[in-house]
């Protein structure tokens, strides 16, 4: 805990630690959108015909959809005009070894605190780092393709298993499905990319950090993993960005496929640059995350996020497959001016589904959040069952939290429980604290983890912890 | 001579504007027990609070020595990390923390204010058996959440082996005996008695001379109105039991 402490403070004290650019010379297009842009991008990363089609397709229907305004969050409209939608670094590296990295974007990643050469050795994590848009380096893919595991950028996915990028690209977010999500369709520009065969547990928590790096170059990552029969995978994604005075729009899309019998763990620990205590600056991040579970497969997402003015997603579970299973845990974390709006949806379809909700929203300062979630059981879904926990916890008294459950009964064998609670940080409980030798920042950090401990329990350990001392970095100064 | 463990010197202390000790005075030597009583509403807990450094409850006058030094400006938790326990009347839950991760946590954030090393896992773990018979504390209550879904009992069992785990210098004990049936009672007095030693003094805080039967103090003070206003042996605990408060706010209006 002291040790923890210590680290607390250390990351306190800095403004905003991951708050520089780096000097990669960076090969780009020209702000704005248009077909010859769409075709530009595509291009540029050598793709087949269909996959420009499909990014066509999806730009066309762009340009008749309109931006959503339904969420709590307001924010600057957004001039689509000026992002620029491809950003790549000049050198493009090549795979074989870090020697060949560019030695300043390796100097990068060591202040991210992401070393891979160490990452390598140490922590058996297998790490795709998305530097701006082009996949830089994938480690221990050797090792994982002997078990027949495809663990690659998005890009090379398209030029090496075009077969299964075909099948599954745009099977549970279809390029018409929201504004952001047919815009990242159109322009997506890396991401990852995950194949395990039928009947492999994958070894190893697979790993990727994104991060945004060039004045404003909107990111737009596509993550596509595709668990075959009877496969385990489980997929940590951390990111943190560089401080910007304008607003970046990250516009991300994920994609899970679990076939018969699959089971897909998904955890995020999310800390994208929340803008300064007024609220200047900051990313917009609205992010489509679905999985589709087949028969008897599951999908487990879990998410603590702490960064971003915006935060604006629901990660989903389409419970297709009969005794399909789809769980949400999270962790939303708001202060200064930032706002969220997060939560789920658990479409029941198949016969006894199953879902879990576990959320845990804290509020701090003038922030601002809302749980969202929907709950929709289908006429055939029978024997379908639901258990929802949105929890709550206000430090101060200017922040607000909201919780909005939609639950729409389609069968009447359905079982849906719905449980929430709203509670200030009492002040009795940090004095107690303090009165037993903790300072007020560790009192508070202990409570709120304590309150998220359900969802926090669910990360893999080595996250887990990360994801604590967020928490204690992020309430920092939130209280008193 | 070396000066009092704690030295309280005409206190008044004010709640949301409204005083409630009226120039309180005491003073505690190392290896004392003393025992404070009176009525609801006297001041009792007020006292405890403001000595633990609650940021509720101001001082207007007056002056509180810990050791010969004025510990008014003292945060809480320096206070806490200089020796000052407060064992709680209503122990506070906190939900998520388990039992023993929060007083690793204590204890090692005191010992390291001290510049002492801080305790291994194993070394944490030994100490914990030490103490748990000690309060004959259920294990399974250790790895619990703090207090969370504890009996009223068990709650006050768990504020002695915290008392036990930091080993204090003054311990105050706001009521600890309230609500505790005899066995327990007997159990948490049995654990403050073994903690008695020359360096350390007791303040303990009741309604009811029943602890004092298991604890026997050096000195009873009865406080009444935000003011001590009779002090004693351990007999006058027997007086009041005997007559209760009413006789001494007599003898208090009429002097």
């Amino acid at each position: 805990m002291a040790e923890q402490n210590e680290s607390i403070q250390a990351l306190a004290e800095q403004e905003y630690k991951h708050g520089w650019t780096s000097n990669v010379d960076a090969d780009q297009l020209p702000p704005g959108l248009s077909e010859d842009i769409v075709r530009a991008i595509s291009a540029k990363k050598n793709e087949p015909e269909w996959l420009t089609e499909w990014r066509l397709r999806a730009y066309r229907h762009w340009l008749k959809m309109t931006e959503p305004d339904w969420q709590k969050p307001k924010h600057a409209k957004i001039e689509y005009d000026k992002i620029i939608y491809y950003s790549a670094p000049k050198k493009k590296p090549t795979v074989s070894s870090l020697d060949e990295v560019d030695p300043e974007l390796l100097e990068t990643f060591e202040k991210l605190g992401i070393s891979l050469d160490e990452q390598k050795r140490l922590s058996g994590v297998a790490v795709d780092a998305v530097f701006d848009s082009v996949s830089v380096k994938t480690t221990f893919r050797e090792e994982l393709s002997k078990q027949g595991i495809v663990f690659c950028s998005f890009s090379e996915a398209v030029a090496d298993h075009p077969e299964l990028v075909k099948k599954y690209l745009g099977s549970v977010v279809p390029y018409t499905d929201n504004y952001f999500a047919t815009l990242n369709s159109a322009v997506f520009s890396d991401g990852s990319f995950c194949y395990i065969p039928p009947g492999v547990r994958c070894p190893m928590e697979l790993s990727t950090y994104f991060r945004i790096n060039s004045a404003g170059t909107g990111q737009f990552e596509r993550t596509l993993l595709i668990a075959d029969e009877g496969a385990y995978v489980s997929y940590l994604e951390g990111c943190t960005a560089p401080q910007r005075d304008e607003n970046q729009l990250h516009a991300a899309v994920v994609e899970l496929v679990a076939l018969k019998g699959a089971h897909i763990k998904y955890s995020t620990v999310q800390n994208w640059y929340p803008g300064d205590k007024d609220g200047k600056g900051g990313v917009y991040n609205f992010v489509t995350k679905r999985g589709m579970a087949s028969e008897n497969a599951k999908v487990s997402w879990t998410q603590v996020e702490t960064g971003s003015a915006i935060t604006w997603k629901y990660p989903s579970c389409v419970l297709k497959g009969d005794n399909s299973v789809g769980e949400f845990y999270s962790v939303a974390l708001t202060r200064d001016c930032q706002m969220a709006d997060t939560g789920t949806k658990m479409i029941h379809i198949g016969k006894n589904t199953r879902s879990t909700i576990i959320s845990k929203g804290i509020s701090a300062g003038r922030g601002d959040q809302t749980y969202r979630g929907l709950v929709q059981i289908m006429p055939r879904a029978t024997g379908a069952r639901n258990y929802s926990v949105c929890d709550s916890l206000l430090l101060g008294s200017q922040c607000g939290a909201h919780t909005v459950p939609y639950i729409e009964s389609g069968n009447s064998s359905a079982v849906i429980e719905h449980e929430a609670s709203t509670s200030k940080i009492s002040d009795e409980q940090i004095f107690f604290l303090r009165q037993r030798g903790l300072s007020e920042e560790d009192a508070v950090s202990m409570i709120v983890n304590g309150f998220c401990k359900d969802v926090l329990s669910e990360l893999p350990m080595e996250f887990a912890v990360e994801a604590q001392k967020l928490l204690g970095v992020k309430l920092e100064g939130a209280v008193g | 001579m070396s000066a009092p463990l704690l030295e309280i010197k005409d206190l008044h202390v004010a709640v949301d504007g409204t005083e409630i000790l009226h120039g309180l005075s005491l003073t505690v030597n190392a290896g004392e027990v003393h025992a404070i009583m009176g009525t609801n509403g006297s001041g009792k807990s007020t006292l405890t609070k403001v000595i633990a450094g609650h940021p509720d409850y101001e001082v207007t006058k007056g002056d509180v020595l810990y050791q010969g030094k004025s510990i008014l400006e003292n945060e809480p938790e320096e206070r806490a990390c200089a020796g000052i326990f407060l064992a709680f009347q209503y122990p506070v839950e906190v939900p998520g923390v388990s039992n023993m991760y929060f007083l690793r946590s204590a204890l090692n954030a005191q010992r390291k204010s001290r510049g002492e090393a801080e305790l291994s896992g194993a070394e944490f773990i030994e100490l914990v058996k030490e103490k748990a018979k000690l309060v004959d504390i259920d294990s399974g209550l250790l790895n619990r959440s703090v207090n969370e879904g504890f009996s009223g009992g068990e709650k006050k069992r768990n504020e002695i082996f915290q008392l036990a785990m930091l080993a204090p210098t003054l311990a105050i004990l706001d009521e600890t005996d309230s609500g505790l049936d005899i066995d327990a009672l007997k159990t948490v007095a049995d654990g403050v008695n073994s903690m008695r030693d020359a360096a350390r003094a007791f303040l303990l805080v009741t309604h009811y001379q029943r602890l004092l039967n298991y604890i026997e103090p050096d000195r009873v003070h009865v406080l009444l109105d935000g003011r001590i206003v009779k002090s004693g042996g351990k007999d006058l605990a027997l007086q009041l039991e005997d007559k209760g408060y009413a006789w001494i706010e007599q003898e208090t209006a009429t002097a």
